[in-house]
């Protein structure tokens, strides 16, 4: 359950940069998150509930901005999209595939009230 | 299904909105959320969600650098036989090369107690209710412990073979630890470890006439997600293929 370290960095991020912004409340905090980021969205939400208890992101709505996989195939150079860490090269069968995009974990945006 | 316990209706739970594909690149900017007019302030952050535990990650990462020391992040599944690996690495190499071990567990001082009858300087780290070791905790540990020069340190993981895989600690390598007693569609099942690896070690190979456990097909499982990976096959209980490993180890001071 590793969803509740992530949600505890995230309510450290974002309230440090709320408040720096001078926030009241933060209404929303815009996510990028890789498909194979190793993230469960609902997982996250279920954490982040605990975890912004009491501060500044209490309430605040996840806007998730999901991001595809995308591998380069190391053999034969065909880029493709990746749904997991075990994808096969369409087009030649191998295995050697680098990961491209597809990893990503950010806070983009916050919409605080000031 | 679930029409009494309310599971289908939470009160106060967090909305999560799926928004347009987020575009990679200079562009990405042009493709954020705005809110509408007059409903509050957006303000860009741009930062990773877990950029605080990798600048920690980088600190120890130059620590070691400057004392010359070699982190190893052990991980695994719980009963792979970290600990077990550990103290014959531990007996087989004292005197030729300095050691030290960060153990990582739940609760107790148990594995930390099996090292330290081994001789070699250990601290361990109680995470509680946490499924994995930070960059924080090995930092904290750090401040516990008088690192030689020219050094192995071992980091031995909660046992857990899906959370570490996130949390860079700093280290050279991670080695991650697959016992035959396990299924060998392991890296399979689990890939996000085996991706993050350097290193195999499949132990407890004196096992391997009383189990199913296909070796050939376990290395093949593991290349296919992580086409790096090197593999020794170890038994830590009666020392079979434990050389190779030793050379790695002695390999990367």
């Amino acid at each position: 359950m590793h969803e509740m370290s992530l949600a505890i960095n995230i309510v450290e991020l974002v309230s440090e940069k709320a408040q720096a912004a001078g926030a009241r409340k933060v209404m929303a905090i815009e996510l990028e998150v890789g498909r194979l980021s190793g993230l469960m969205v609902e997982a996250l939400a279920f954490c982040f509930e605990a975890v912004a208890r009491d501060t500044l992101a209490e309430g605040a709505e996840l806007l998730i901005r999901e991001l595809d996989g995308l591998g380069n195939c190391l053999t034969c150079g065909h880029a493709f999209a990746l749904d997991s860490l075990l994808a096969q090269c369409p087009q030649c069968g191998g295995y050697a595939v680098e990961t491209v995009q597809g990893r990503e974990l950010k806070v983009l945006s916050l919409t605080i009230d000031e | 299904m679930c029409d009494s316990c309310g599971c289908s209706q939470p009160e106060n739970s967090v909305t999560i909105t799926r928004v347009g594909q987020a575009r990679p690149g200079p562009g990405a900017a042009e493709s954020h959320h705005h809110p509408p007019q007059g409903q509050g302030r957006l303000v860009e952050v741009r930062e990773a969600v877990l950029g605080k535990n990798d600048g920690i990650a980088a600190h120890n990462r130059d620590f070691f650098r400057q004392r010359r020391v070699v982190a190893l992040n052990l991980v695994s599944s719980p009963g792979s036989g970290k600990t077990t690996i550990l103290e014959r690495t531990i007996r087989e190499l004292r005197g030729e090369i300095p050691m030290a071990v960060i153990e990582g567990d739940q609760q107790t001082m148990l594995d930390a107690e099996r090292i330290e009858a081994t001789g070699v300087p250990v601290v361990q780290v109680n995470t509680g209710a946490g499924c994995h070791l930070d960059a924080d905790m090995v930092h904290q540990a750090l401040h516990q412990l008088d690192l030689a020069a020219n050094s192995l340190l071992f980091i031995e993981n909660v046992g857990n073979l899906v959370c570490p895989a996130m949390f860079d600690l700093g280290e050279a390598a991670k080695v991650v630890i697959i016992s035959v007693t396990e299924g060998e569609d392991k890296p399979l099942k689990y890939p996000a470890m085996f991706d993050a690896a350097s290193l195999c070690l499949i132990n407890k190979t004196d096992l391997l006439p009383h189990v199913d456990f296909d070796v050939a097909r376990c290395r093949e499982y593991a290349l296919r997600v992580n086409h790096h990976l090197e593999f020794f096959e170890i038994s830590a209980r009666t020392g079979e293929g434990m050389p190779g490993w030793l050379d790695w180890l002695r390999s990367q001071i």
